[in-house]
């Protein structure tokens, strides 16, 4: 599945768009926990982000589709 | 025309945005210019900034803060662009104009309009500092995971 990441995470997943390859019922936090690898610096990244699913905020427990866009989003600075 | 979000990477005019929002109608327009800085909150010294967004969740989310700007106001027209890309002191960041029968319900969309916008909208600073370092700053209002 299509992955965006800004900001910090951007920079951490190596890029703005990042493929996934997700099992069959896996959830936002499934997803989390597989981009996050056991990596300190990317589980505390992820844990103080925000996940929206096409364009809307998600619940870690929502199911995920192939087709699903999934934005990972740090804690805003804008203005 | 209701609302109007901008992201843009080009220099951001002002009185652009304010022609946007100005009608025969309307007695007030009030705009909130943010400016590149050289000195961050903590006190270090700022070179450039960059900025990037997730615009089409930005411009969903301007929408709702607009909407409820004249849910608790009252009539008027909002428009708002937002740099991103690299930035120097001294340039345009974002402009918030807003138009209105009569100057408090300018005034007040206006406030609300950049304060939810720096709370809720996904766009992201990174500073650059003098000493070659440099550090992606959440705005102290920032809504943080796990909150509703």
């Amino acid at each position: 599945m299509r992955v965006l990441a800004f900001a910090r995470l951007r920079e951490l997943l190596g890029g703005g768009e990042v493929h996934v390859a997700i099992a069959d019922g896996s959830t936002v936090a499934d997803l989390v926990r597989q981009l996050a690898g056991h990596r300190a610096e990317h589980t505390a990244a992820l844990s103080a982000s925000r996940v929206a699913r096409n364009g809307r905020l998600a619940g870690l427990d929502e199911v995920l589709g192939e087709d699903d866009e999934i934005a990972l989003l740090p804690p805003v600075g804008g203005g | 025309m209701a609302a109007l979000l901008r992201v843009t990477a080009e220099p951001i005019d002002p009185r652009a945005l304010e022609a946007l929002v100005r009608g025969d109608d309307c007695g007030a327009v009030a705009t909130f210019i943010g400016v590149v800085r050289d000195c961050s909150d903590d006190g270090r010294s700022v070179t450039r900034l960059s900025y990037e967004a997730y615009e089409t969740m930005a411009r969903e989310e301007f929408a709702r803060i607009a909407g409820e700007a004249k849910a608790r106001f009252g009539t008027c027209t909002i428009a708002v662009a937002h740099r991103v890309g690299d930035l120097r002191v001294g340039d345009v960041a974002v402009v918030v104009a807003v138009a209105s029968r009569h100057r408090d319900v300018a005034f007040d969309a206006c406030r609300y309009t950049i304060d939810a916008l720096k709370q809720r909208a996904p766009i992201w600073k990174k500073e650059h500092y003098a000493d070659g370092g440099s550090d992606w700053r959440e705005n102290r209002c920032a809504e943080q995971a796990g909150a509703s």
